[in-house]
């Protein structure tokens, strides 16, 4: 008696071995098998003879003694191998051969799916980097972002060097604390002694930075605190991307000191590849260097630290929270000002890093997900279409088999197989296309989203890739096995289903389907055109400049020049460029739009007095006379003038916003302000710009002239207005530029629509994403209709040619065809409209200048369907109206 | 006793195997059949053939061995030997089948004195 439990693991195994073995060696074992078996009837022939009988007779007694020679071959056979592999590779070799018949059916399901499961792997992709998976740091589940609750930009997040520094040493929640300096600007150094300058972006971070972050150096180290002191040597630590560049990967360059913008430099270190400060903090842009921020050089320069804290082992989000609420209203903005306690009362909301990172993007992220999941869903009902239309012509074959003893469970299996190979190619095709697509993805760096950078296929993907696909298969494939598996035996044989009863049911099953592929195609085209709508909208928006005809370049100049030297080179640098054939204006300005972000005190009438927060703050633009028309702004009241300096009254330009908010009511241009401690007499009063995003309404905003050594820029841009293509300019403006100074670094001449159209990639992305899907959704709906209806035509052949023998003109043929076609796809479309009004409430937060139910994209993507339809019913229907009653009727 | 032949127990097939090779020691498999067609008095349904399947799993579990050789009548067999492992499994199954019969045996005899022949 064997007893399984006691049966040792060890056993199992062995046995397991031995059968995986046996699978293999199948034919040396089977002929061992056949001659043991034949000296086994041999000898009991034998011995029968030795009893006296007669050959024959012992021959034939020794074979019903043994009992089926292959019933017990097939026993052995199955005791000893991988019985259930045999029946799949059986049921595999089966399906091969049978989708090799039906190759064209094969190609386009695999298509089909190959389709469906890559956009999901694409998407599920992007989902996985940007949402499920941590951060490149060490723990980033203990790292936290500390700034207000209601932050719109960097400039409302950050803090001061003395809050810093109170909050390292009274914090109880925090193993450290960290930060950078948020007012970075791009190609704020150049790089020098190694040719012509170039330009290079220096992060300024806390010294102990990437230590919080726990980010290590790929060579070299870390900075020390000593080189975080002012005073302290002088140090720099290199991206990696940057050091193979820029230094060729070589190694020998740490240690080594380089010049950067006139100063000598060690380059301490190099940092891990895996590192990428953009496309965590600043999505769309890359930093080249990092250097030790000098705390003492910022305290007074306002708020410009982030925050990104390291919890303690034990300590929770809600915990820090709680402290934060109690700890940060005793900081001050400065200590040299002892009633700048409490600015930062309510100022401060830890959230997890992760979350300030992606955040913002999981709506957007899930609603792709839903609408790549309702991508497959109608891959799904297509691929059911397909297969009852395939089952239906198989029918014979399955009756055949199924008299023949097949059993229904095997029937079903094999049909499982079926969409199992199938959903399997399509996978393969389909994670392959999704590769070259995530690696274009991975290599757009202009598409403003957090992490995209890092994007790629890992095992988690390929992991969901297999689940879907299975899943997948199982949806599609089940229903027209178990039809098929019922179909009666004795109807399918008698009859080749034409005008049965069992085909009509087919039919039903496969309205019912391609109605509601239509419905779900619905739902995704009206979610798609409400986005799209939403995107054309933000294209839309008055950006308060105009970009296309303005393009713009860092200009590079001593920062130690006495104030009257600076005014005098820049007045000349722009008299000269604006000389340049094809420039129409030239400012200067320190500040783009839609690019760094910085607020201050915001002006406040003269003469009235204010409660403490009463005057919101105001986002500052210094400038040199020629900005506004420059950038294409429109300005009411005067321009600054280079006679705007220290010596004459202070002047400033306020937005719409500001203006309207000081002198509701009045106009501002005259009035005098004050900005500060400085009395400001405002000169003109100039359309709203969006600083901070296309899609954020504007604050206040302030324009203060450079000349002013009250207001000393903070690095600057030359903007250049022209009807040229900006490329065509570049090389005279950058000739002029280095003929006043020869340090110019080859600075890139950006057009300003590259900096509007980098600020709303992100929306563009997921329209063009969603977009792609509504109209994959719609291509698989139109072919669903065109084959029921095509079925329909070629099942109703005979129908059709009495009808026409009868006196049907073609028109009335073709008319009853696609009669019948608008009716499935109306009643398709009527149930997605109103799920479309349900699932556009859900997506109502994403659009942008678009209600829910604005009605004309609805009748746009119900017309589109409409049109998609009849197209699709068209081509069966002209079938119809051609067939020739005489050879249809002779038919059968 | 009916005149149906006995059906085999799920297993049973495998311990006879075993305690026949134990006791006759190297045999073939039809050698096998028959002996055990004789022991049994012929009251066990078997047909020859399936013993083919019983080997070929014992053989996996490493309880019984086999070579080719040449049988009394010079023909060429498979001939098959115990194992050391299989002894021991041998002694295992059969306690555990002598238990399982006692109790069988006692729990079937409960109220036999009353019953009707």
């Amino acid at each position: 008696m064997k007893n399984e439990r006691r049966r040792s693991l060890l056993d199992s195994l062995r046995r397991a071995l031995a059968r995986t073995a046996a699978f293999f060696r199948k034919d040396p074992m089977d002929r061992e098998l056949e001659e043991e078996i034949e000296s086994h009837i041999t000898m009991a022939t034998e011995e029968n003879i030795r009893n006296g009988m007669t050959p024959e007779e012992a021959r034939r007694k020794a074979m019903v003694k043994f009992g089926g020679v292959e019933q017990a071959k097939e026993k052995q056979r199955e005791s000893r191998g991988l019985p259930w592999l045999d029946t799949v590779l059986q049921d595999l070799r089966f399906t091969m051969r049978s989708l090799w018949r039906d190759r064209g059916f094969a190609a386009i399901s695999i298509l089909i799916l190959a389709l469906g499961i890559g956009a999901n792997v694409v998407v599920f992709s992007v989902v996985n980097t940007l949402l499920l998976r941590p951060l490149p740091f060490y723990q980033p589940d203990r790292l936290v972002w500390i700034a207000p609750p209601d932050a719109k930009g960097l400039s409302d997040a950050t803090y001061s060097v003395d809050a810093y520094e109170d909050l390292r040493s009274m914090n109880r929640s925090y193993a450290d604390v960290t930060g950078y300096f948020a007012f970075s600007t791009p190609d704020n150094e150049k790089l020098m002694g190694r040719g012509l300058p170039q330009p290079v972006t220096n992060m300024m971070v806390a010294g102990n930075f990437f230590h919080v972050l726990g980010v290590d150096a790929a060579m070299g180290r870390l900075f020390t605190e000593d080189e975080s002191r002012k005073g302290g040597p002088a140090a720099v630590l290199l991206s990696h991307p940057f050091w193979e560049k820029q230094f060729g990967g070589d190694p020998s360059i740490v240690g080594k000191a380089i010049n950067l913008s006139n100063k000598p430099v060690t380059v301490v270190g190099v940092l891990s590849e895996s590192f990428d400060f953009g496309a965590a903090f600043s999505p769309g842009s890359k930093v080249d260097i990092f250097t030790p921020v000098m705390m003492d050089d910022i305290r007074y320069s306002g708020n410009t630290l982030t925050f990104i804290g390291r919890l303690k082992h034990g300590v929770t989000v809600p915990q820090a929270r709680a402290e934060a609420k109690t700890l940060f209203p005793q900081f001050y903005w400065g200590k040299r000002y002892p009633d700048s306690k409490g600015s930062y009362k309510d100022r401060a909301y830890p959230v997890l890093l992760k979350e300030y990172i992606s955040g913002k993007l999981r709506r957007s992220l899930i609603v792709l997900w839903c609408a790549v999941g309702l991508i497959l869903l109608i891959v799904c009902v297509n691929l059911s279409n397909l297969l009852l239309a395939r089952a239906a012509a198989r029918s014979k074959e399955f009756a055949v088999r199924s008299a023949l003893g097949a059993g229904k469970g095997r029937l079903i299996r094999q049909l499982m197989t079926e969409s199992m190979v199938l959903a399997g190619a399509g996978a393969v095709l389909g994670v392959g296309i999704a590769y070259a697509l995530l690696m274009y993805l991975a290599h757009q760096g202009s598409i403003a989203l957090p992490l995209l950078s890092s994007v790629r296929l890992d095992w988690m993907t390929l992991v969901w890739t297999l689940a879907i696909t299975v899943s997948t298969a199982v949806l599609f494939g089940l229903l027209p096995g178990i039809r098929a598996s019922r179909a009666n035996v004795q109807e399918a044989l008698k009859d080749g289903g034409h005008g049965s009863t069992e085909g009509r049911k087919h039919e039903t099953m496969r309205t019912a389907l391609v109605i509601s592929e239509v419905a779900l195609a619905c739902v995704l085209l009206i979610g798609a055109g409400l986005l799209l709508r939403s995107f054309l909208k933000v294209l839309d928006v008055d950006l308060g400049f105009q970009p296309a005809t303005s393009a713009a370049v860092k200009l590079d100049y001593d920062e130690d020049m006495k104030i009257e030297k600076r005014n005098a080179v820049f007045a000349d640098l722009s008299r000269r460029v604006g000389a340049l054939p094809g420039v129409e204006a030239v400012g200067l300005s320190d500040n783009l739009p839609l690019e760094r972000n910085r607020g201050w005190g915001g002006p406040r009438v003269k003469g009235r007095n204010y409660k403490p927060g009463e005057v919101p703050g105001a986002f500052v633009y210094i400038v040199a006379p020629g900005y506004f028309k420059a950038m294409g702004m429109r300005l009411r009241g005067r321009d600054f003038a280079w006679s705007d300096d220290d010596k004459s009254e202070g002047v400033v330009v306020l937005n719409e916003t500001a203006a309207r908010g000081l002198w509701p009511g009045e106009d501002a241009v005259g009035k005098m302000a004050v900005i500060g401690k400085k009395d400001v007499r405002v000169i003109g009063v100039i359309a709203d710009v969006h600083s901070t995003g296309v899609e954020d309404q504007p604050g206040w905003q302030m324009y203060l002239p450079m000349m002013n050594s009250e207001w000393g820029p903070d690095g600057a841009y030359l903007v250049v207005k022209t009807r040229l293509p900006p490329a065509e300019l570049a090389t005279s403006v950058m000739r002029t530029l280095r003929e006043v100074n020869p340090n110019q670094p080859s600075a890139e001449f950006r057009p300003l629509q590259r900096i509007v159209d980098h600020a709303t990639s992100p929306r563009q992305f997921f329209v063009l994403l969603v977009g792609t899907f509504a109209g994959l959704g719609l291509l698989l709906a139109s072919l669903g209709i065109y084959g029921v209806i095509s079925y329909s035509v070629t099942r109703r052949t005979q129908e059709i040619g009495i009808r026409m023998a009868l006196g049907a003109s073609p028109e009335q043929v073709q008319w009853s065809v696609i009669k019948n076609t608008l009716r499935m796809a109306s009643v398709g479309m009527a149930a997605g409209a109103v799920l479309s009004v349900g699932v556009a409430q859900l997506i109502a937060s994403l659009l942008f200048g678009t209600t829910p139910t604005d009605p004309p994209t609805y009748t746009a993507m119900l017309l589109l369907l409409v049109g998609v339809a009849l197209l699709a019913g068209y081509l069966p229907a002209r079938r119809a109206s051609r067939i020739n009653p005489m050879v249809a009727l002779r038919n059968e | 006793m009916r005149d149906a032949k006995l059906d085999l127990l799920q297993g049973t097939l495998d311990l006879m195997v075993l305690q026949t090779l134990a006791a006759m020691g190297e045999m073939h498999g039809y050698g096998l059949a028959r002996r055990i067609e004789q022991v049994s008095g012929d009251e066990v349904l078997l047909n020859q053939g399936t013993i083919y399947a019983a080997l070929v799993r014992l053989q996996q579990q490493g309880w019984i061995e086999a070579e080719w050789g040449a049988s009394e009548n010079n023909r060429r067999a498979k001939f098959y030997s115990i194992t050391k492992r299989g002894r021991k499994q041998l002694a295992e199954d059969t306690a555990y089948w002598r238990r399982l019969a006692g109790v069988m045996g006692r729990v079937l005899a409960m109220g036999e004195e009353g019953a009707e022949p």
